[in-house]
């Protein structure tokens, strides 16, 4: 089990520096920081000056050190626009970005896992065909236009919920719905599917035959062991929603990470696009680690792997 | 003398003949398929069908409602907020969406099937190169990174469709790479490999077409997926640039006015999700139809 979280911590290191590297060079696409950083009006002269003091005159490969050496430190430099580190203003959004990521993996799982559990016990049910045109639409619909949707509907229609902003509880509804609604699909199928593998087995029948209650097989026995897959599966869409916050932030205006991201692009503001990047990685990296230890733990057989 | 028996009746149907009567048996294929040929007749038509030209703007005639909501005929899904008649903007978006769909799907299916099949036959070092690329692909937050190169490059069509096909091969190497990796070991490709098939034989003649049917079915998902990031890069503004008429622009543009005309939101929207919706149908369908055995 050592070896095992030894070495995918190993491998999550090396996809993180990896990543860091990608998203350093991506200052370098943009041609030349010294020029955005000027602004339009300088001269060669403060150009050059600017080049030198932020130290972009030095080969690429030693300005990458440099800035990982920082990085490591949390220290991802100054963003071009506000003049303040970048880390104090990632620290200061992430909380929102954060508490989205949270309400939006609970509202999918307590939505999927109920509904897949339900289909797979009656499978061609009403709530089987529900669960299933849920799940397909789910996976069509643009999270923006639903995002819209329910904003026409619930914010200027009936009146009932806020429609942008984060300074209460309520400002959070309609985003967990949208952000929730799209990591729900795949966690209903895996729920669904496991079950009914699980439902067949062997050992179910045996408990079902020495005179167990149903209840008692259902969540004891079955649920249990199809909910392995599901809480790996989790973990990894908690990784991935954080990482497309960005739509949903942007359309109920909550100044979350995922904001600061999309309006920093807009700026040109790259040290702190950069930053972000690489911690949406991160969080994707180590919610994916923890994934792979948590199922290595439940499931001995994933330990080779 | 008796006649022989024709072969058909002793061999019964082939695959092929299974194969198509079970797809227009499927119901979620077939309903799928059919919407999807119908977008894409609209799209290939769209010069002959638009009512009018998708760029003239016409300020007397803003935001006129559709038909169905007391407008009239000449504008049957009525006026933008320049005066640019809605249905032939819809008609020619069929067009934006399914070019950067099919080519982005185009790009990165060719990625991803040649890292994935690389990675199953060879496995060893290449494989474990193959997976360390698809986590670290898999790591990077897609619509960030695309945004930020979209922003970095300029917002035209190529651009978009060229980091999309550079982002989406992550579920082509997964997918290919463990369907060759069920094949790569059974006999027929043990006795190309005995007769002396050079390895590009190999795996272009006896690989890639046993796994064709896995491989179209990522095709028409990812598709699915390119043409949804392509309408939320456009929604944020960093996608198609106007006037081009993107879906996803579409409902960026209407989205000011949504407090007084929501129907400028939820047209384009809805065909968005409808072809979207139609592709997922089919790819589903064609796994059902195709692998029976991985249903779930």
């Amino acid at each position: 089990m050592l070896r095992f979280i030894l070495k995918r911590l190993g491998l999550a290191l090396l996809v993180a520096l990896t990543v860091s590297f990608i998203s350093f060079s991506l200052l370098f696409l943009a041609g030349d920081p010294a020029i955005a950083i000027a602004g339009e009006s300088a001269n060669a002269k403060d150009i050059q000056a600017i080049r030198e003091l932020y130290g972009f005159d030095r080969p690429m490969l030693v300005q990458y050190a440099d800035w990982l050496w920082n990085a490591l430190r949390f220290d991802f430099g100054q963003s071009y626009y506000f003049k303040l580190p970048v880390a104090d203003l990632i620290a200061e959004r992430l909380s929102v970005t954060m508490t989205l990521g949270v309400c939006g993996i609970l509202f999918a799982l307590l939505t999927a896992v109920p509904l897949g559990v339900i289909a797979a016990i009656r499978p061609n049910s009403l709530i089987d065909r529900i669960a299933l045109f849920l799940s397909v639409a789910g996976q069509a619909m643009p999270s923006f236009w639903f995002g819209l949707i329910l904003i026409v509907v619930f914010a200027i229609q009936l009146g009932w919920l806020p429609a942008s902003g984060a300074s209460s509880w309520q400002h959070f509804i309609m985003p967990t719905v949208v952000l929730g609604y799209y990591a729900m699909p795949a966690i209903m199928r895996l729920t669904r599917a496991g079950m009914l593998e699980v439902l067949s087995a062997d050992y179910i029948r045996t408990a079902r035959a020495k005179g167990a209650p149903e209840g008692r097989v259902l969540f004891k026995h079955a649920l249990r062991n199809a909910i392995i897959p599901v809480v790996s599966l989790a973990a990894v869409q908690m990784g991935f929603m954080l990482g497309g916050s960005i739509v949903v932030e942007s359309i109920f205006a909550l100044h979350g990470a995922g904001y600061l991201a999309w309006e920093s692009i807009g700026r040109n503001d790259l040290p702190t696009v950069q930053a972000l990047i690489l911690v949406f990685a991160l969080f994707y990296i180590v919610f994916t680690f923890l994934a792979d230890v948590l199922n290595a733990w439940l499931d001995p057989r994933m330990r080779s792997a | 003398m008796t006649a022989l028996p024709d072969i058909a009746e002793i061999t019964g149907p082939t695959p092929g003949q299974q194969l198509r009567k079970r797809m227009f048996g499927h119901q979620g294929f077939m309903i799928g398929a059919i919407f999807l040929a119908l977008l894409v007749l609209v799209a290939i038509l769209a010069p002959v069908l638009a009512p009018h030209d998708p760029y003239a703007q016409s300020l007397g005639d803003r935001m006129v409602r559709p038909v169905f909501m007391g407008g009239t005929w000449e504008h049957p899904l009525g006026t933008d907020h320049l005066g640019r008649d809605y249905l032939s903007r819809l008609i020619y978006g069929a067009q934006i969406s399914l070019l950067i769909g099919a080519i982005a799907a185009l790009i990165s299916g060719l990625i991803g099937t040649t890292l994935g099949i690389a990675a199953g036959y060879f496995g060893g070092r290449v494989d474990a190169v193959v997976t360390f690329l698809i986590n670290v692909r898999l790591a990077m937050p897609v619509v960030l990174v695309a945004l930020a190169v979209v922003a970095i490059l300029g917002g035209s069509l190529n651009v978009v469709i060229g980091v999309l096909g550079l982002l989406l091969w992550d579920r082509f190497a997964v997918v290919m790479r463990a369907s060759t990796l069920q094949i790569r070991n059974r006999e027929f490709v043990a006795a190309a490999r005995a007769i002396g098939c050079s390895t590009p034989r190999i795996l272009l003649s006896e690989i890639l077409p046993n796994i064709l049917n896995n491989l179209i079915v990522v095709v028409t998902l990812e598709m699915a997926h390119a043409i949804l990031l392509e309408a939320a890069l456009s929604f944020l503004g960093l996608g198609v640039q106007p006037p081009t008429p993107s879906w996803g622009l579409m409902v960026s543009e209407g989205k000011n006015m949504m407090l007084f005309e929501p129907w400028l939101v939820l047209i384009p929207g809805a065909v968005l999700f409808l072809l979207v919706l139609a592709i997922n149908l089919m790819g589903d369908g064609l796994r059902d139809v195709t692998a029976p055995e991985n249903r779930n």
